[in-house]
């Protein structure tokens, strides 16, 4: 008998939400294969994709639904058969191979619970080389590599570190923030999705640089699929003593728990997050105290994206100037942008800072699906500010967004074309406020409840002038007077809906 | 999905964490997967066993989304309406799933199959607009997928 033919069916939501479960059972059906479910390699417009091994390459067939099967049985695509859906190589996909994978490099290529592949790809020699040159050099590390957070503020991951480690107490924990809630983002889920072991090795590293033993992976309850592979993902670490008590003979002890968001927003904010992870409402905090100072359970506390924790192992494998070599000024290394909305070729896309948002919408997204013109792109989540088309060749780095108002945020990209009606999204932003305010502050509160029938006023042409002052109004208030961001920027995508496109307002 | 409440095996969802107080939106995940919404009785005991007050446990409860405190129908719907499902249609989908079901959002049809709830981004905004029936994603809905998937749930 022939050896088994490989083939990879992603197990990723957006496959799965498209049929690759379907896809996986019927191809496990036929003789001689052996389906493998890696995680996806982020061209979500491909998937299903799935991949045939053919001596060293893998070829790509996308999107496949099981309808296609038999067809594709009939084309011999085992043997890398012609047919309409073959895409060739993986290895020559343009969307992919015109990325600067780090953080992602494993994430498509590896089985993600398998132990013994993520080893054979250079898993766990961050950990090794952390080990072996100790905590002081892993800080130093981290500082050099310049990593800032990728979940939205972008704070120096280093230096929030540092805080930690020279907090005073026994007892510290590792908080890794997976509450994902912006539209238009999902790189924390494919990473999850895709390459768990290194988040779980990320944290490690973490947890051994500032003395903390108990780490929390807090997942939005809104991806069941990933909180599966996560808990998977955790068994077979520890069963091959790279989780727990002594890891490696190390002396170090690390373990991890998954604790399930429950539909809130606002606690993926960090403190309303700490709140949430010790079982109560996920009201905000004042700070300070800092998080890093009096965290979780009152004890110092590092809190960090899925992404940041995930760069954190190749940092120390390959070193921190090799990724301080990617991006512009200080925005450092690359950023996983996500390519959503209205878009043809969406998906995620890893590349250094410093390309433009008109490289990302229309060299990698290939515009919009609906093939009319981009009319508006919100970038960074619910919070961003919207960019009309004039404001594309904008680069993509921390600073240069902030100029013009904006933010980069979890890099999502929500892409509207021009049968949008902004008077409606910037509505929406006021009314998404108002679902998820916590309540903490009259201004995010009431404000934002105003602010949805303000705009209706002014939509309806109901006293225009008047209400639009009092819109503006509204706004600043929200912006002074919100202890967060969430009432804080709400104004961002309004203001830049009111300024960029008040033909919308007035029809 | 409606399961009847036993104080017993309530008991065990509770204690399973270790009848610790800081797991209490673990447990109250615990109840709904099983009873598919926290009843009084329920807040009643978790108070008791986790030694908080009812109004702890109620506020609690009250802040998240995902604790409703009614029998939700057989099955679940969620649409998302966030922003980048916006960008691909999901208020025609909210509407035409209104409308199919004759319930608004929130609403279980009158045969108890299916309850209509608004989710905020579930993660597949690159194959919008995306949909969750219990605990299963869809993407690249339109009305005619959107109807099949309603059939499925028997309404
Ligand atoms: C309303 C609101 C929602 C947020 N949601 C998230 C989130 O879902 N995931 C995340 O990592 N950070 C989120 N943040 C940012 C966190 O407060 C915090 O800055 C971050 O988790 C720190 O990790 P990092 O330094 O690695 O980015 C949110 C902030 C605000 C104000
Ligand atoms: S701004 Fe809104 S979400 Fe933030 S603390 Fe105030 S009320 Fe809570
Ligand atoms: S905005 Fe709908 S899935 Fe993300």
């Amino acid at each position: 008998m022939a050896n088994p033919v490989t083939v990879f069916v992603p197990r990723e939501t957006a496959a799965v939400s498209l049929g690759a479960h379907e896809v996986a059972e019927k191809i496990s059906l036929l003789d001689d294969v052996n389906v493998v479910r890696n995680g996806s390699w982020g061209a979500s417009w491909l998937e299903p994709m799935i991949e045939v091994v053919i001596g060293e390459q893998r070829i790509a067939y996308g999107p496949v639904t099981v309808n296609d099967v038999d067809s594709l049985v009939d084309a011999d695509f085992l043997n890398g058969g012609e047919h309409p859906l073959r895409i060739g190589p993986t290895t020559e996909i343009p969307f992919l191979i015109n990325q600067e994978r780090w953080t992602f490099w494993r994430c498509g290529l590896i089985d993600p619970l398998s132990i013994e592949d993520y080893l054979a790809h250079q898993g766990f020699a961050g950990l090794q080389a952390a080990f072996k040159k100790g905590p002081g050099f892993v800080l130093e590390e981290i500082k050099a590599s310049g990593l800032r957070g990728r979940g939205g503020a972008g704070f120096p991951t280093g230096i929030k570190w540092q805080t930690v480690a020279d907090a005073a107490g026994e007892q510290k924990y590792i908080t890794c923030n997976a509450d994902e809630g912006d539209s238009g983002t999902f790189s924390d889920r494919m990473l999850m999705e895709g390459d768990p072991l290194q988040l779980i090795e990320g944290m490690i590293i973490a947890g051994f640089a500032v003395g903390a033993s108990k780490g929390y992976i807090y997942l939005r309850s809104e991806y069941p699929l990933t909180h599966r592979v996560l808990t998977k993902a955790l068994v077979v670490a520890r069963d091959a003593g790279w989780l727990g008590p002594d890891i490696q003979g190390s002396g170090f002890d690390f373990d991890i728990d998954i604790h399930l968001g429950a539909g809130s927003y606002v606690c993926g904010e960090e403190t309303a997050m700490l709140e949430s992870l010790e079982g109560k409402a996920g009201v905000i905090r004042y700070k300070p105290p800092l998080p890093a100072i009096k965290g979780l359970f009152g004890k110092p506390t590092v809190v960090n994206n899925v992404v940041t924790l995930g760069s954190v192992p190749l940092i120390l494998k390959q070193g921190a100037k090799k990724y301080a070599d990617f991006g512009v000024g200080r925005s450092k290394g690359t950023l996983a942008f996500q390519l959503a909305g209205n878009i043809k070729r969406g998906g995620m896309v890893e590349k250094a800072f410093g390309l433009t948002l008109r490289e990302l919408i229309e060299d990698f997204g290939g515009g919009t699906a609906s093939g009319r013109p981009v009319r508006a792109v919100q970038v960074g989540g619910p919070l961003g500010a919207y960019l009309s088309a004039d404001q594309l060749d904008t680069p993509l780095d921390y600073e240069a967004f902030s100029d013009i108002g904006a933010m980069i945020g979890h890099g999502g990209i929500v892409v509207f074309d021009d049968t949008v009606d902004m008077a409606a999204q910037a509505r929406f932003a006021m009314e998404f406020c108002a679902v998820e305010s916590c309540g903490k502050c009259t201004p995010c509160r009431i404000g934002s409840v105003r602010g949805v029938e303000v705009i209706d006023r002014i939509v309806q042409n109901d006293d225009r002038e008047k209400n639009m002052i009092l819109l503006n109004d509204l706004c600043n208030t929200m912006i002074d007077g919100s202890l967060c961001a969430m009432g804080g920027m709400t104004p961002f995508p309004v203001q830049s809906a009111l300024n960029l496109f008040p033909e919308d307002f007035t029809k | 999905m409606a399961t009847k409440y036993d104080k017993a095996i309530a008991s065990e969802l509770i204690q399973q964490f270790g009848a610790r107080p800081e797991m209490l939106v673990q447990v109250l995940h615990a109840f709904v997967k099983r009873y598919g919404f926290i009843s009084k009785e329920a807040i009643r005991q978790i108070a008791a066993e986790l030694n908080l007050s009812r109004a702890e446990v109620h506020g609690v409860v009250s802040f998240y989304h995902d604790f409703r405190t009614e029998a939700p129908g057989e099955h679940i719907l969620k649409i998302c309406q966030a922003e980048s499902c916006q960008a691909m249609g999901s208020r025609e989908l909210t509407s035409h799933a209104e409308s199919t079901l004759g319930v608004a959002m929130h609403g279980t049809t009158s045969d108890g199959n299916v309850t209509l709830e608004p989710v905020y981004c579930l993660g597949n905004c690159a194959c919008s607009p995306a949909v969750m029936v219990d605990d299963k994603v869809y993407g690249r809905v339109d009305t005619e997928k959107l109807d099949g998937l309603i059939n499925e749930c028997g309404g």
